[in-house]
């Protein structure tokens, strides 16, 4: 690691933070004081710009830094997060994105209190769409530590703070100043930054081979130490029957997950009708599918290029392979073209992060100020957006505080995670509410709550927290539930206590209420 | 992937520019998208009958009847391919590592036919949506918005006329949306007169 890589890495990474900020700026000099501005920014973006947003803020960290790193390492077994969180947009696409768009105005939470009783619902569904956020946006910062880790070699624990710090603070300001239309212009720019990056690494990768997969596959097996067995399942999930259960549910936390992010979700609030929304999802799908074909490139590449041993050394969870790879392309390290390009693709990566970061943290001041706030204070005595802005940056802070000590952890898993708890609390309710006639109040509570405890609780009782050697506390062991992701079981208990909940209520369904979410959901009358 | 609009025309010349019809009852309580703490409005008796009058008009039927035929299937059909890919990989592993081509596997391959098929059905659920639902469901959004206008007005006169209600004087025109709007989508004069007429409600 030489200086003049890092100089140029700070140079283009303070063009994209000064872009930012101008972005920021000139979003704030609209009125920001109308919640449809803040959350929504002015619902007016085209289905094309809302289409690489919702790219932007899908494609994160997790995807560029883990998913590669996880593919390097584990070969075949870290694919499947490129192919369900791709998969995944089936499920928004045909069953959420359109009637969501029609039925709700700002959150997820407007969607399921039309339909029944709005208090209980929306203080359950804001504080499960907070804890998902919350979860992701722990992931992104591990990532943003680690690449300052790995550029600034010697300079330890502190330059890592620093950066996890520094993302928090310049995108709580984001935020809190340029509302949705800032965030959206933002990830608008990344996802095309980090589509071209991806796009010139995959072609020098596949250069090397002479343009031949089969080669490159070859290379990856074999400079990977494992032969035939990285192309085929079971390195990373295999064995006894607790690592193989771990792998479904992991796929159909990410195959589920999706379609119940608060971030995502809310970006469909961005354009004017649901056709709009269709044909965004459309948009997202092409540039999603596309990149993550080319991370399947990248981490096999990184495989063979850099070699699987090296990658693991670099740091044991993976999220280096794609700036090693990067590196290695331009000329190895060292070289003049290494360090340009290492310097490229590690502002990009910086790039990525500060967006998704801005994204989720938007989706949960609006979880805070419009479910929570405006259902719990009885009084009311500040504006929504207000609350919205201050909600930006106590999330941040939080944030900042539990991304801190978990360094060590992959980013893509974090992710794996945070669509667990998603697809466990928010997407049961959420299907129940738009395409159940029968759904009452205490069902959307009970289904909230019914996933969203469980996986909470399987988390913190699983070996990510303790037991283990990468676990977040080593030291101590009260990992009684043994698969690493809760979704398998969470998800189910969601679903079950939502009809629980519903069957054994008193309440009467309401008729017409269904009524109204039908017709609106299908047809658009009355939408926001 | 560029998807024309099969009444782009239709929306931007024809009936997006009728004239409203007179309103006459009380001005509706300020949309809450601009204090924008207030929850979604309480539907009043009145709307409440006319969406589940649309709800049981052969129209409506058929346009959900479409949505679902094309949705159910092709749900059950895609989550059971991509459980079947998980499930497989690993309770039958060597299955999946039997060579097919070179260095291909059969894991491999299924891994990027699972690409090809969510393509595929994007594509088909788009175009099923716009030959089969969109015109239809477009034309129930303005029937269903006319009918809750109608209505409101009706119950409004029955109680208490308001003489300083304006008709047609928006209480929600969204300066958002006003000519300063950054953007204007294809079709947006037809999805902006939308948002104006329903405005009114």
């Amino acid at each position: 690691m030489t200086g003049s890589h890092q100089t140029l890495t700070l140079l283009l990474f303070g063009a994209f933070v000064a872009a930012t900020l101008a972005i920021t700026r000139w979003a704030a000099s609209r009125r920001q004081g109308s919640s449809v501005e803040f959350y929504a920014g002015g619902r007016m973006f085209s289905p094309m710009e809302n289409g690489f947003a919702l790219a932007g803020d899908y494609m994160s960290a997790a995807s560029f830094l883990g998913i590669t790193g996880l593919i390097a390492l584990f070969g075949y077994d870290g694919m499947l997060y490129s192919v369900g969180f791709l998969v995944a947009w089936l499920v928004v696409l045909i069953l959420v994105a359109e009637l969501v768009r029609n039925c709700g105005r700002f959150t997820l939470a407007d969607v399921v209190a039309a339909r029944v009783r709005e208090r209980p619902v929306r203080i359950a569904m804001g504080a499960s769409s907070v804890t998902v956020s919350v979860l992701y946006l722990v992931a992104q910062m591990v990532g943003a530590g680690t690449l300052v880790a790995m550029l600034s070699v010697g300079a330890g624990g502190a330059a890592r703070s620093a950066a996890v710090i520094g993302v928090g603070v310049l995108m709580v300001v984001c935020v809190a100043f340029g509302g949705m239309r800032a965030t959206t212009w933002i990830q608008i720019v990344k996802a095309a930054l980090l589509t071209c990056c991806a796009v010139a690494l995959t072609v020098l990768v596949l250069a090397r081979f002479a343009g031949d997969p089969g080669a490159l596959l070859s290379a990856a097996a074999e400079r990977s130490g494992h032969g035939g067995d990285f192309l085929a399942p079971g390195l990373r999930y295999g064995g006894d029957w607790t690592a193989r259960l771990d792998f479904i549910s992991l796929g159909v936390a990410l195959v589920l997950g999706t379609a119940g992010l608060p971030h995502i979700l809310s970006r469909f609030y961005t354009v004017p009708t649901a056709r709009a929304a269709r044909r965004s999802v459309v948009w997202s799908i092409g540039l999603i599918g596309g990149f993550y074909l080319m991370t399947i490139v990248l981490g096999f590449g990184a495989a063979a290029l850099v070699g699987s041993g090296e990658v693991r050394d670099a740091n044991a969870a993976g999220n280096t392979a794609v700036p090693l790879l990067a590196e290695e392309l331009g000329g190895g390290a060292g070289s003049t073209g290494g360090s340009a390009l290492l310097a490229v693709v590690a502002a990009v990566a910086f790039a990525t992060i500060l967006a998704v970061v801005a994204g989720v943290t938007l989706s949960a001041s609006a979880a805070v100020s419009h479910d929570l706030y405006a259902s719990l204070s009885s009084r009311r005595r500040y504006g929504e957006v207000a609350v919205g802005r201050a909600a930006a940056v106590g999330t941040g802070v939080l944030a900042i505080g539990l991304a801190l000590p978990a360094q060590n952890l992959n980013v893509a898993f974090l992710v794996g995670l945070a669509f667990a708890v998603a697809a466990s609390a928010n997407l049961p309710v959420l299907l129940y509410a738009l395409f159940w006639r029968r759904f009452t109040t205490r069902g959307a509570v009970w289904s909230v709550y019914g996933g969203l405890v469980p996986a909470v609780v399987l988390v913190v009782l699983s070996p990510v927290v303790s037991g283990g050697g990468q676990s977040l506390f080593p030291g101590v062991d009260f990992a009684v539930f043994p698969l690493e992701n809760p979704g398998l079981v969470s998800i189910p208990l969601g679903f079950l206590a939502g009809w629980l909940g519903t069957v054994t209520s008193r309440e009467e369904p309401d008729a017409a209420r269904h009524a109204e979410t039908e017709v609106r959901s299908l047809t658009g009358a009355g939408a926001a | 992937m560029p998807i024309d609009d099969p009444w782009h025309d239709d929306l931007a010349s024809g009936r997006a520019e009728e004239p409203r019809p007179p309103a006459s009852g009380p001005p509706d309580p300020p949309h809450p998208d601009q204090d924008g703490s207030a929850p979604p409005r309480p539907h009043p008796e009145a709307s409440a009958a006319v969406y589940l009058t649309v709800q049981r008009s052969a129209a409506f039927q058929r346009v959900r009847g479409s949505y679902r035929r094309f949705a159910v299937p092709a749900t059950v059909a895609f989550l059971g391919w991509y459980l079947a890919y998980v499930v497989v990989a690993t309770a039958a592993p060597d299955l999946m590592a039997r060579r097919v081509h070179g260095v291909l596997n059969v894991g491999m391959v299924a891994g990027l036919a699972q690409f090809a098929t969510t393509f595929l059905l994007t594509w088909a659920y788009v175009r099923h949506a716009r030959r089969h639902r969109d015109r239809a469901a477009l034309e129930l959004r303005w029937e269903t918005q006319d009918m809750t206008r109608g209505a409101a007005a009706a119950a409004g006169a029955a109680y208490a006329p308001d003489p300083a209600y304006v008709p047609g004087a928006s209480p929600v025109a969204d300066p958002v949306d006003g000519p300063d709007a950054p953007y204007v989508p294809d079709g947006a004069t037809g999805e902006h007169a939308v948002r104006e007429r329903e405005s009114v409600r």
